[in-house]
């Protein structure tokens, strides 16, 4: 009972920290509106796939080190293929290709059985040199619907079109996965390996389809790469700190078995609308960087304090 | 651990290489070396292009220059493994440490810039251990994130100096690129480092206590084991462990950069496991690390030499790294 109240206030407070941070920009950029949001929404977007795609393989117990590595050969696929055919098609393969690596990792995971962050630290090699066989130098184009597609908004006057993607793209993996019986399988892995196994959980099957679920993720946030930038870029991006920063601030606990996907989605916001108010604030970026890494710390150990439990495994 | 006559003999075999893990690394860094010599007539073995001498000591001599840098940075993997730890801003502290060196030289000498620049090392890994033994954050976050905030650090720091100008402080280019007796003279520092290193792991009090912590946290907690002053003193000696390594590479080099010890990193990780030590503490060795780290090197080498487009040779690599794992963990049975 306490430990699932402590899960959503952990959210709540992620919340509530949320709009102040919303409130503290306003102060001091009183021009901050909602464009200023549409475009934090935007460029939040490849952030939040990662992220996502991070806490589903941390939650059944591993790490995947190759976040941004897959997603910068995804962003290259979809650029390359984009140049050549239709959209819809290239969409579609490039989630294949995404959902294909992210299998490729699990089935290497289970049946080398070489310990989850070896793995994936080899295939992070992998896969760079992928995205660099496929294109060398940045290159190729998006359709331009593509980035229409996360740009300006949706219906109604205010609604960012890039939140719409976001919450439709990952809710429509997760909330079945999360009501099936695989869901309870990935969670129960995650808890206590051993455990799962002896009650009858296909562990090696559940952590290789949470490792493609992870591609998947993955390989939206290339596609939203791609379109936010109109190319493709060979040299994978920041993400891999920046995912596994939002995963732990997000309540997930590093060994896995507990926290949502909610919590982290909302640590990826904090995180970037704090880079914003730096910015507003006219901070030299180097001294940003200092900031984010010393705000990511300090949760941490905040979080660790806390809980007064051991995160290590 | 009962070894019957009935086992199969490739079981006994596995439990052999477990118990001495050196055996298989050392046979397959010679595989790859007699691999290198086919691919490449004369490479290690002058005396087959007509040329003098049996084995190249030039050749050799590069491999193990190159090395050095790696297997000490794989030192940090190795003693923050012991305990299930990981340092992940030892390719950082190393950049740090080699950039502040080569900024403070010009200024305000040779010796107390390589102090200030140890100093540096000191103070990352004492944040580590305070955060990873007091505060109680998983390593992997808390190396990372004391990582990210060194190169943000850096950044500002390389602000300020711009006018300044950098050299590289002649007594660290003799280490790194000159030679004594046909062997590079970053070997001598490292000889008695790695033995310093494994006599630590093997014959010191600190050393079994890290076996002991990352073997059962709680049984050596209840055994009166103050755990936080363990780790501290752990992480602060991995800086500093790496805050040398990256005086060492600067020698090497001889350029220093915003990024210049930051590939190592990863391959820094391969190296220690590679040779042995296990991710989830109570189990490693340095020598396989060290031994690790001439792997690596070698089939960079080779794969230089193939000639092959950079992305075939990074991803390459990488199958390697897990081929040579999944067969390690094959053969012994062990994670």
């Amino acid at each position: 009972m306490t430990a699932s109240l402590g899960k959503h206030a952990w959210v709540l407070g992620l919340l509530v920290l949320f709009l102040v941070l919303i409130g503290l920009t306003k102060l001091v950029q009183p021009s901050f509106s909602l464009a200023g949001i549409e475009s934090l929404t935007r460029a939040a977007l490849p952030f939040a796939f990662a992220t996502a795609g991070m806490a589903v393989v941390v939650i059944v117990g591993g790490i995947d080190l190759s976040v941004a590595s897959m997603m910068a050969v995804c962003a290259v696929t979809a650029a390359v293929l984009m140049e050549r055919m239709a959209g819809v098609p290239a969409i579609l393969i490039v989630l294949a290709v995404g959902l294909g690596m992210g299998l490729i990792n699990g089935v290497l995971i289970v049946l080398t059985k070489v310990p989850d962050i070896v793995a994936t630290l080899a295939m992070l090699f992998v896969w760079e040199g992928t995205a660099l066989l496929i294109l060398n130098t940045p290159g190729g184009a998006t359709a331009d619907w593509v980035e229409a597609g996360i740009r300006g908004s949706f219906l109604i006057g205010w609604f960012p079109k890039a939140l719409v993607v976001l919450v439709v793209g990952i809710a429509l993996v997760w909330v079945p996965l999360r009501r099936s019986k695989l869901g309870l399988s990935i969670y129960a892995t995650g808890s206590d390996e051993t455990a799962a196994f002896r009650s009858g959980v296909p562990v090696g099957r559940t952590k290789i389809i949470a490792y493609g679920i992870c591609g998947l993720y993955c390989a939206m946030g290339g596609l939203s790469l791609a379109a936010l930038t109109g190319i493709g870029e060979p040299v994978p991006g920041p993400y891999l700190l920046a995912s596994v920063a939002a995963v732990v601030l997000g309540g997930v606990v590093l060994g896995g078995g507990k926290g949502g996907l909610l919590g982290p989605i909302i640590a990826v916001f904090i995180l970037r609308i704090i880079r914003s108010i730096l910015t507003f604030l006219s901070v030299d970026p180097n001294v940003t960087t200092i900031i984010e890494g010393v705000i990511m710390v300090a949760v941490v150990m905040l979080g660790a304090a806390l809980t007064h439990r051991g995160t290590r495994k | 651990m009962s070894t019957t006559d009935t086992d199969p003999p490739l079981l006994r075999l596995g439990r052999a290489m477990r118990d001495n893990p050196l055996i298989p690394l050392v046979l397959f860094l010679f595989a790859l070396v007699v691999l290198l010599e086919v691919l490449r007539p004369g490479i290690v073995m002058p005396i087959r292009s007509g040329r003098d001498g049996l084995i190249s000591t030039f050749w050799v001599g590069n491999l193990i220059k190159f090395a050095i840098p790696l297997a000490m940075l794989a030192a940090c993997q190795v003693l923050t493994m012991l305990t299930a730890g990981i340092d992940l801003s030892a390719g950082i502290v190393a950049t740090v440490a080699a950039f502040v060196c080569a900024t403070l030289s010009s200024i305000w000498g040779v010796a107390p810039a390589v102090l200030i620049a140890l100093a540096t090392g000191l103070v990352v890994g004492v944040v580590n251990g305070v955060g990873v033994g007091i505060v109680r954050v998983h390593p992997l976050i808390m190396t990372l994130g004391t990582g990210l905030i060194a190169t943000g650090c850096l950044q500002v720091y390389q602000r300020l100096v711009i006018n300044a100008g950098a050299e590289v402080p002649t007594f660290l280019s003799w280490l790194g690129t000159g030679r004594t007796l046909g062997m590079p003279n970053g070997l001598y520092l490292f000889v008695p480092f790695s033995v310093f290193v494994i006599w630590l792991m093997r014959y010191t009090g600190f050393g079994r206590l890290l076996f002991a912590l990352g073997s059962n946290e709680n049984a050596a907690k209840l055994s009166g084991v103050r755990s936080w002053q363990v780790y501290i003193a752990l992480y602060a000696l991995s800086g500093l462990i790496a805050a040398l390594a990256g005086l060492l590479y600067l020698g090497i080099i001889r350029q220093p950069s915003l990024s210049l010890a930051n590939p190592l990193l990863l391959p820094s990780v391969a190296a220690a496991v590679i040779g042995g030590t296990s991710i989830f503490g109570g189990r490693g060795s340095y020598a396989g690390a060290i031994v690790g780290a001439l792997i690596l090197r070698v089939l960079d080498t080779m794969l230089t030499l193939l000639q092959m487009p950079e992305g075939a040779r990074t991803a390459l690599f990488g199958l390697i790294i897990l081929a040579v794992t999944a067969l390690y963990v094959r053969i012994t049975g062990a994670r």
